[in-house]
């Protein structure tokens, strides 16, 4: 790599006009979004491939990205759903015993910019001081004013119903690690425990865990009635994370109060904003969220401090489900709830499975099905 | 859980002198652990034999212990004082064992003390290799297999069970003697039949190779509820095989993806919680396959360690103050992270720049010993920097590391040029180089894959150094530009690599950076990756958009810091600067620390106002300067680092604080300073000076032999030796031209059988204070570093001593020195002579500032802000009651096949202090914490050259009424014999068995006194001496040292020696 950078050119521009030059490490031309910060040391393939981060451009606090390349077991989805990738320097020569690929051809290959040469640590700064914004990242024009007037013009992600342009468009099987194209079972379960996900934008991995716990998965579209998914007399259901405001989801929210109540629900990040919901409360935006996988939480039963994985900029306003749920979680930055359990309901802001993050409150799926069982003896 | 009411006193070890292995790391916990325990109300009873450590300032505990580190001192401490509990996790190695020795002894039972942090079966269980092991399968880790062969049979049974490659490591033998890599049965036997004879004990280890494994390490912190978290990654640049702290290490970790990391999070806790380590900080090291990523458990410390210094250096979370916190009963959720204020400690830090850690080695020092390194640790210090890429902090940590080198590739040996096999053979075999001879065999076009075949080093780390290279090479064949300058700038090139490559002067770049804007900004370290506010002014520089310092208006000075450690140059002066920092506070004044040490107090974050993390170059440190635009810098405190730039500074219109560096030059220049000595009428060895090797022989033919020669400009004596001939004369001035090329050689006449003075003094450039005169134990020709003395001297007469004080005075008047000063002196025949002037900080000042009870360079500093002596009511030296003993400590058990003479190249890594009532005992004491055991009975050995042997008769005949049994070489034996003393004949190594070696091995001897002449020593001699050192027998390789030891034994043998606290002391 010579030492005069050679890629194209790139600008990122913030809506409140500040504005950062940097090069195309990978792809080229112009993508919107609103603009995160996210502190992961690890995890950017993860990141990259989570659904949730639809509709947000994602700036990695560590400088250093794409060190140990793109391996085939690491994907939290099919596929990238940012809207672009932004890095202090990007790792040309990736070493790791897995890697199968660079992340500049895995971006490529999906058509995503990812950019370097930025001082993300002054755009973290920005986006602590100011919250999030909406950013443009162009490698087409340097003309920062036209830039700004499309970034001001772009929605922005408050009202929008992103979870439709992830969620799978057909009910599938999960099994062995991955989706399966073996038919559905219509009929009730037998020995196993069927859990059946309502896929906003699942992460693979709270599929992965599932199965490792002796669940039987299926995953369904996020427009899924309650009608529906009860006819494949699931165990318990499990509302997954997923991009956006989750205020933009009323079709969820009627999902989910057809549920509650009826059997074990489990709700992650966006599905635990759903509940709050469904329940009666409302959510409000954080000023810049939490994206990063060193959140401390403190459990309210045991006392013992946790340290999550999170990826949220919304949040359930405590004093709205206040007589109707407790707090079972409470975020030891900011003291924002995370966690909240009914009858038959638990659920959580941050994500318990991980990927990227540690490993700490993996236990819940644990939590999860036993209700489950406890729930089946007592129906037996 | 609040903290604990139930205990009000607590005792805390420290770890002693320092070591290779134990360095300033454990006087930055302890100071930490001191201030957090103190701060939530407890009382604190401290032990530390070391001197130059912050955390034995008086003001630091409650009552100070300056003692041997021993059990048996401690016990003696823990009878008088009654601490309720003991804190034994922040004091290294050396504290751990204590803690564990008094344990065992039952002495803690005994006095109901109650071990704090980690219990004596949390220890046994980290420490003992079986019961770690056993911990660790229990958990489903695995660690190497491993067992101790006495014969070749054992060895090939075990290596049945390990499969090959197998590493033998022979038991009790120094610096990795006996020790090697089979690959096969036959190259077992070989390595394995060597390594049984290298044994002292006749002992091997065989273990399963993870050699060219990834390295890792994790550093974890548990508190009372169970409450686990990791502070920080770290990832070995060099592979499994070199000790970690032998590596270069960078933070975070770099090439695992976080299911990886995540599993080894996992393990971590796991172990954390299976060992038991109840509260505080643990390490634990692991190892990885670099092609199936299986994971190995190296092992885990139960305490705190020079990595978890480092982890906390390069994160900004204070894992020993925090370990402090937990000890005494509080949860991570209840203290809060001092630098965002408004989260807790109950987090993971996240950083957003790259930290690399370089190892200083000095084996400069010790030519005997191969440059090789391996899992027992050789290096004597390190550097840090920070960065916001691995490239950038690479190339800062190249140039903190002060060996000349600005970039990575940078002043290289141009002969490297086509030596394939030469440079091969430096891959393959880990030394203190192989970074330079990475760059040498890239800039050669040595493939990635092969380096990565020679190495095992990461090709991700490969690939960091092949774009320097590249980088480099483009420069060089580049005109100079804009875009190039800034691009170099970002990558870590400094202005001199630079100006090396585009043949400009260093000036000229930094002039044109100036003029193009082309200036660092300075970003903070902030535990959290700017999520959350910082409010603690931790900075290091990078070439980036946005610059987070906000110079304040307030009047401020700038403390330059010393460097990375080495022999020579070490905590004491990092003692200095610290105390700057505080009296700049007690001031009123803001404090700007600017150090690359990790190990050390100066780089706290709370020691000053503002740190800046940095090397100490030039550059580096204008650049601070310009931009927090201080009223002046202290460059006095911190070594010859920061003098060697404060011309440099006041070039650039710095105002150095204090004594003016012309001043300094006056003193250091040998022609300058005879002016000084003439005008003075002092006296002074006749010398001369000689930049090639003609006029050297000629002006020692003059002098007359021997003399004492060495470069100008150098510290810790560096290449100074006594030559007696001509011949070893142009031997030396061939070595010495290379050392120093830009100044010239000095020649003195040496005084054989003086008695050497050090004098450390304080002048506010009105009145001038003789702080302390110290009385060299050894004679003058050995280095004052490593010399023992005493304070009051003891046999210098009165007239003599008020002449030292009337010169020392004319001094410090002729060069205007405001602030602190070092004069050596040496009496022969009753005459002064002075040797040395230093118009700067001294390795003794923490030595003198305990022994006479005041904070030399705290006043120092406040006379630099202007005060006058007199308004700080310094007007006379107290004369202390007690007698104070220095004593050096040094490293030779970590080289094999060097000797442990002494001599005019300073050697000695450490020191510590004995204070008592009396010479004996002070001196007794001494030895004591140096790690030497007393004998009271028991067999001396004497063997000494004939040039010493009527000087030896004295005291033999002392040790023999003190019912000593005396046995000597023929020579010595023969000589005592003539004189009345039954000495019995004992051959040396080369003269039959038993043989003197075989005695020490028998532990059939006590104390060797063992004296040569010069450099040159035979192998007989050698043997003698490394026997002595292998078994940690008590020796001496000097007459007056045996004279001392047997005051120190005659003292102990005739009474109970107590201990005393220094606050008792300087109350008295």
């Amino acid at each position: 790599m010579p030492l005069l950078n050679k890629a194209p050119k790139a600008l990122l521009v913030l809506e409140d006009g500040n504005f950062f030059e940097g090069f195309a490490f990978a792809g080229s031309g112009e993508t919107m979004g609103e603009v995160v910060f996210n502190t992961g040391m690890t995890g950017y393939q993860e990141v990259i491939t989570d659904p949730s981060y639809k509709g947000q451009i994602v700036a990695m606090t560590y400088p250093l990205v794409g060190n140990y390349g793109i391996n085939a077991e690491d994907m939290e989805s099919s596929g990238i759903h940012l809207e672009g990738f932004i890095v202090k320097e990007y790792q040309p020569n990736p070493s790791n015993w897995r890697m199968r690929q660079s992340l500049k051809s895995f971006l490529e290959e999906h058509g995503k910019i990812g950019i370097e040469g930025i001082d993300t640590r002054a755009l973290t700064r920005r986006l602590r001081l100011s919250g999030a914004m909406k950013g443009i990242i162009s490698t087409e024009t340097k003309n920062i004013s036209e830039l700004l007037e499309k970034v001001r013009a772009y929605p922005g992600l408050v009202g929008r119903d992103l979870v439709r342009e992830v969620s799978c468009q057909k009910s599938y099987l999960w099994k062995k690690g991955a989706p399966s194209s073996n038919k559905i079972p219509s009929k009730k379960p037998g020995k196993k425990l069927r859990v059946v996900v309502l896929d906003c934008g699942v992460k693979y991995n709270i599929l992965r865990l599932l199965e490792k716990n002796g669940c039987e998965v299926i995953v369904v579209p996020a427009f899924s009635t309650g009608a529906k998914i009860l006819s494949y007399h699931p165990d318990g259901v499990l509302l997954s994370n997923g991009p956006g405001d989750p205020a933009a989801l009323p079709y969820i929210v009627e999902t989910s109060r057809a549920l509650i109540g009826k059997l074990p629900i489990f709700g992650i990040c966006l599905g635990h904003q759903i509940i709050g919901q469904a329940i009666g409360g409302y959510t409000s935006k954080l000023k810049f969220g939490h994206h990063g996988i060193n959140q401390p939480v403190k459990n309210m039963d045991t006392g013992r401090i946790e340290i999550t994985s999170q990826n949220h900029g919304f949040v359930v306003v405590p004093e709205s489900v206040k007589n109707k749920a407790k707090k079972t979680f409470d975020n030891l930055n900011d003291a924002t709830s995370e966690g909240m359990k009914m009858p038959l309901v638990m659920s959580v802001q941050y994500h318990p499975e991980a990927s990227p993050g540690p490993h700490d409150t993996d236990y819940l799926f644990i939590q999860f099905v036993q209700m489950l069982r406890e729930e089946r003896r007592k129906a037996a | 859980m609040p903290k604990r009411n139930d205990i009000k006193k607590i005792l805390l070890i420290g770890s002693g002198p320092i070591i290779i292995s134990q360095a300033c790391e454990f006087d930055y916990s302890g100071t930490q652990a001191c201030k957090a325990l103190r701060e939530e109300g407890y009382e604190v009873v401290l032990i530390n034999s070391n001197p130059a450590t912050i955390m034995t300032d008086p003001e630091m505990a409650d009552r100070t212990y300056i003692e041997p580190i021993t059990p048996e001192a401690v016990e003696k401490i823990i009878a008088r004082e009654r601490p309720d509990a003991l804190l034994p996790t922040l004091g290294g190695q050396t504290g751990l064992n204590t803690a564990v020795a008094l344990a065992e002894a039952g002495v803690l039972k005994k006095y109901n003390v109650e071990m704090i942090g980690a219990s004596l079966e949390v220890i046994h269980k980290a420490e003992d290799r079986e019961k770690f092991r056993y911990a660790m399968e229990k958990i489903g880790l695995r660690v190497p297999k491993s067992g101790f062969a006495r014969s070749l049979d054992d060895v090939l049974k075990i290596a049945d069970e390990i499969g090959f490659p197998i590493i033998v490591r022979a038991s009790f033998t120094l610096g990795g003697t006996g020790s090697g890599v089979a690959y096969n049965r036959e190259e077992l036997m070989e390595i394995a039949k060597g390594g049984l004879d290298a044994s002292m004990i006749s002992e091997v280890m065989i273990e399963e190779s993870v050699l060219g494994w990834k390295e890792y390490e994790l550093e974890v912190m548990r508190d009372k509820a169970n409450n686990v978290v990791i502070i920080c990654s770290i990832e070995n640049f060099d592979a499994m095989g070199v000790h970690t702290g032998e590596s270069i290490t960078v933070a975070p970790a770099q090439t695992l993806t976080d299911r990886e990391y995540q599993n080894m999070r996992d393990a971590a806790i796991a172990i954390m919680r299976e060992i038991g380590v109840e509260t505080g900080g643990s390490n634990v090291q692991f190892a990885i396959h670099p092609q199936t990523g299986e994971m190995i458990v190296v092992e885990m410390n139960p305490r705190v360690s020079r990595s978890s210094a480092l982890a906390s250096k390069a994160t900004g979370f204070p894992i020993a103050k925090i370990a402090a916190k937990l000890a005494v009963g509080y949860t991570l959720d209840e203290i809060p992270n001092d630098i965002t204020r408004e989260t807790m400690a109950s987090f993971e830090p996240t950083i957003d720049y790259c930290v690399v850690k370089i190892p200083r080695w000095t084996f400069e020092k010790f030519p005997e010993a191969e440059d090789f390194l391996t899992t027992s640790m050789k290096s004597v210090g390190e550097t840090m920097a920070i960065g916001r890429t691995f490239k950038e902090s690479l190339q800062k940590a190249i140039r903190s590391l002060e060996i000349g080198r600005f970039a990575l590739g940078h002043a290289l040996p141009e002969d490297l040029k086509d030596k394939k096999d030469f440079l091969k053979s430096k891959l393959i075999k880990p030394n203190s180089l192989r970074l330079f001879y990475i760059a040498a065999a890239l800039q050669n076009g040595m493939s990635i894959d092969e380096l990565y075949q020679l190495t095992k080093i990461d090709p991700w780390f490969l690939h960091q150094l092949k774009e320097i290279v590249d980088a480099e090479t483009e420069l060089k064949n580049s005109a100079p530009s804009v875009e190039l300058l800034r691009a170099a700038k970002k990558m870590g090139f400094a202005d001199r690599a630079l100006a090396s490559f585009w043949k400009m002067t260093e000036l000229e770049i930094r002039e044109w950076r100036a003029r193009e804007k082309i200036i660092p900004v300075y970003k903070l370290v902030d535990t959290c990756a700017a999520e959350f506010e910082a409010y603690t002014p931790y900075y290091y520089s990078t070439y980036e958009a946005e610059n987070e310092t906000r110079p304040s208006t307030k009047k401020k000075v700038a403390i330059i810091g010393g460097g990375p450690n080495r022999i020579g140059q070490g905590i004491e002066f990092d003692y200095c600067c610290v105390h700057a920092s505080f009296a700049l506070r007690e001031e009123g004044v803001e404090s700007i620390m600017i150090n690359s040490n990790p190990e050390t107090v100066s780089t706290d974050y709370d020691t000053s106002d503002k740190l800046f993390f940095e090397p100490v170059t030039l550059e580096d440190v204008l650049h601070i300067l310009q931009t927090e635009k201080p009223e002046g810098v202290i460059a006095q405190f911190g070594g010859q680092t920061p003098l060697n730039l404060a011309k440099g500074l006041e070039a650039a219109g710095i105002k150095i604080m204090g004594t003016s560096p012309d001043a300094i030059d006056r003193a250091e220049n040998r022609d300058r300073f005879q002016e000084i000595v003439r005008k003075l009428n002092l006296n002074q060895p006749d010398n001369d000076t000689a930049r090639d090797v003609e006029k050297a022989l000629a002006a020692a033919e003059r002098i007359g032999y021997p003399v004492l020669v060495r470069p100008s400009y150098v510290l810790g004596g560096r290449s100074m030796e006594i030559v007696y001939d001509a011949e070893t004369l142009k031997t030396f001035m061939a070595k010495a031209l290379l050392v120093s090329p830009e100044h010239p050689i000095l020649i003195d006449k040496f005084l054989e059988d003086a008695i050497e003075i050090d004098v450390d003094a304080i002048s506010d450039g009105t009145t001038t204070i003789v702080a302390g005169i110290m009385e060299h134990i050894e004679e003058a020709g050995i280095h004052s570093g490593d010399s023992a003395c005493i304070l009051p001297p003891m046999t210098i007469s009165e007239p003599l001593l008020e002449l030292i004080e009337k010169q020392t005075k004319m001094l410090a008047a002729e060069l205007n020195v405001v602030g602190l000063m070092n004069i050596q002196y040496a009496i022969k025949d009753g005459k002064l002579y002075v040797l040395e002037v230093n118009p700067r900080a001294s390795r003794t000042v923490p030595f003198v500032s305990k022994a006479i009870g005041v904070p030399l360079a705290k006043l120092a500093t406040k006379v630099m802000l202007g005060k006058s002596l007199k308004e700080l009511g310094f007007i006379e030296a107290p004369e202390p009651k007690h007698i104070s003993v220095k004593e050096a400590v040094f490293p030779f058990n970590r080289f094999p096949n060097v000797d442990v003479l002494l001599g005019p190249e300073m050697k000695s890594t450490g020191e510590v202090m004995g204070i008592d009532h009396s010479f004996g005992l002070a001196f007794a004491k001494s030895q004591m914490a140096a790690g030497f055991k007393m004998p009271t009975k028991g067999t001396i050995f004497i063997s000494v050259h004939d040039y010493h042997k009527d000087k030896i008769v004295s005291v033999a005949k002392s040790f023999q009424n003190m019912g000593f049994k005396i046995i000597a070489t023929k020579g010595t034996a023969k000589y005592l014999k003539e004189q009345g003393i039954e000495a019995e004949l004992v051959f040396k190594v080369s003269e039959g068995r038993p043989h003197i070696v075989d005695y020490i091995k028998n532990g059939d001897v006590q104390m060797v006194i063992n004296t040569s002449m010069g450099r040159k020593s035979s192998r007989d001699a050698l043997h003698i001496r490394r026997g002595a050192l292998i078994y940690n027998i008590l020796y001496t390789t000097t007459i007056a040292g045996a004279r001392a030891l047997c005051e120190a034994i005659a003292a102990i043998k005739s009474e109970d020696w107590q201990v005393c606290s220094l606050q008792e002391y300087q109350n008295k």
